[in-house]
């Protein structure tokens, strides 16, 4: 457990929730995590989260800035192993595997675990090449046919093979914001991802764009477990199945998405997705 | 309402202006409408024509207002794109007008048929029944609308729940009707135009239990219709 008396705690009392309401766990998850805390330096961001990500549903994570969601989303595949001032705690699982587990190779585990990011951040190389990089160095791929496979099948999984298949040699750069960020999430499909964990994913991108990759999204969750953070309440309403709110890192509500969006059973979830003062 | 959905909470002050409005305006259609069942009543039990005429005439009235109120709603979800309490309040209004202009055109129903019923012979007045049909009536309609006004759970629950007693009350003034026209063949004419009109009596106490259900629907989130009232209050404690 966590010995609250040496942190500065980023909450004051009053905000405290008595545990979360609705349904954190699901009957078939693929991925748990348990009690999770997680510190920056001496701040405590994330207090005490225990939920699951159903497998091939969509769960979005909502909540003010500084809520704690994208730090959570962090966690689910050790990307903030890297920051040297951030501790975390808790129970993860994939499937039944530990991912803080000393034998797990975090670099194997990211591409099991894939993340696409709020601003598309293709590789300066060709197109082919983004989709490519992957599956090259986990050995995906024995010969050149094969490679060529996994990159042509990505860039239709992600909607974007039609728009390039004449042009693989261009660089990524040189697409447009909706298609570098396509060309993003084939880049994470090619590894053969189980889970995809999504920051923001649309929120630099025009609404014919964004409309692109949120049907994306609900053709991948066929395949992949999906976790999307997002800032917009209505995208969260329009593809997940599942909804998470956070607030100042604390897990206050968690359910089925239509349930949130018309009677949702928490006043400050309440407060948050009808835009009131909370 | 405001206690229970905080209407004047949103960080968006035009919003919460919206919202005043728009709610306003279905107060004030839900008045219009009841001062239409008033005056059909007493144009009818009274057989005063001039006033059966204005029911008539008015009811275009009632009709405009669900008109603009409905263009408000749509405006209001376009732009706003409402959820949670603001969303069943929205889907509520929407469901409440249609209803309140169908209590309207029972009104006019009332007017229509006290133009028609002939003089000669025995008119609506000397049914003591009908007048404490409608007197019920107008009771159970003033109660919807107060209760969604204050969004008072309780108080719908006992609206729904009193329908049944309108339902009897037009049970036997029907037995009485048939009765009648036994008796007398000469007063069919009459004895049909009076039972159409408690019919539009009856019909306006099912919208008003229907205006009672979306106000169970808005301030708890849960569909209450075609559910025994039983159940309703038993989930309803269940949950508080």
């Amino acid at each position: 457990m966590v010995d609250n008396s040496s942190s500065e705690i980023l909450f004051s009392e009053d905000t405290k929730i008595d545990g979360t309401v609705g349904h954190c766990f699901a009957d078939d998850a693929k991925m748990s995590m348990r009690n999770v805390n997680v510190f920056y330096d001496k701040k405590q961001a994330i207090n005490n989260i225990s939920l699951d990500l159903a497998r091939n549903q969509v769960t979005a994570l909502i909540g003010p800035s500084g809520c704690g969601k994208s730090t959570f989303l962090r966690c689910m595949n050790r990307m903030n192993d890297n920051i040297a001032i951030c501790r975390v705690e808790g129970e993860f699982k994939l499937d039944d595997e530990d991912i803080y587990a000393k034998k797990m190779d975090p670099v194997l585990l990211r591409a099991r675990v894939g993340m696409v990011f709020q601003k598309p951040n293709p590789f300066p190389k060709s197109i082919y090449e983004n989709v490519a990089y992957g599956p090259k160095i986990h050995g995906l791929a024995s010969n050149k046919a094969e490679l060529d496979e996994i990159v042509i099948t990505s860039l239709q999984k992600a909607g974007l093979f039609n728009e390039v298949k004449d042009r693989l040699d261009d660089s990524g750069t040189s697409l447009s914001g909706g298609q570098q960020q396509r060309l993003c999430i084939a880049r994470t499909i090619a590894v053969s991802p189980e889970v995809i964990l999504m920051d923001e994913p649309a929120s630099a991108l025009d609404p014919i764009a964004t409309a692109v990759i949120e049907e994306l999204i609900d053709e991948l969750k066929e395949k992949y477990t999906i976790a999307i953070v997002t800032h917009s309440m209505q995208q969260a309403a329009r593809i997940s199945q599942t909804t998470a709110y956070f607030h100042m890192g604390q897990l206050v509500e968690m359910g089925e998405t239509k349930k949130i969006f018309t009677n949702p059973s928490h006043k400050l979830t309440e407060n948050y997705i009808t835009g009131r003062f909370g | 309402m405001e206690n229970e959905l905080h209407l004047s909470q949103h960080i968006s002050k035009r919003f919460n202006q919206e919202l005043e409005e728009v709610r306003n305006q279905v107060l004030k259609m839900g008045g219009l409408v009841e001062q239409q069942v008033s005056n059909g009543l007493i144009a009818l039990l009274e057989a005063d024509q001039a006033l059966a005429l204005e029911v008539v005439e008015t009811d275009a009235k009632v009709n405009a207002m669900e008109v603009e109120i409905d263009e408000t709603c749509t405006e209001i979800l376009a732009r706003r794109q409402p959820a949670a309490s603001d969303l069943r309040l929205m889907v509520s209004i929407i469901k409440t007008i249609t209803d309140l202009e169908r209590i309207g055109d029972e009104a006019e129903k009332l007017g229509k048929n006290a133009l028609k019923i002939s003089p000669e012979q025995s008119g609506a007045k000397q049914f003591v029944e009908l007048r404490h049909l409608g007197d019920s009536v107008k009771k159970m309609l003033n109660r919807s609308l107060n209760a969604y006004a204050r969004m008072n759970v309780e108080e719908a629950l006992d609206i729904i729940q009193s329908d049944r007693l309108i339902d009897e009350e037009f049970d036997n003034l029907s037995r009485l009707l048939i009765l009648k026209m036994m008796e007398d063949p000469r007063e069919i004419k009459n004895a049909l135009r009076i039972s159409w009109c408690a019919r539009a009596l009856e019909r306006i106490g099912d919208h008003s239990k229907n205006i009672c259900e979306y106000i169970v629907y808005l301030v708890k989130g849960k569909d209450v219709r075609h559910t025994s009232l039983d159940d309703v209050r038993k989930s309803l404690l269940a949950e508080s």
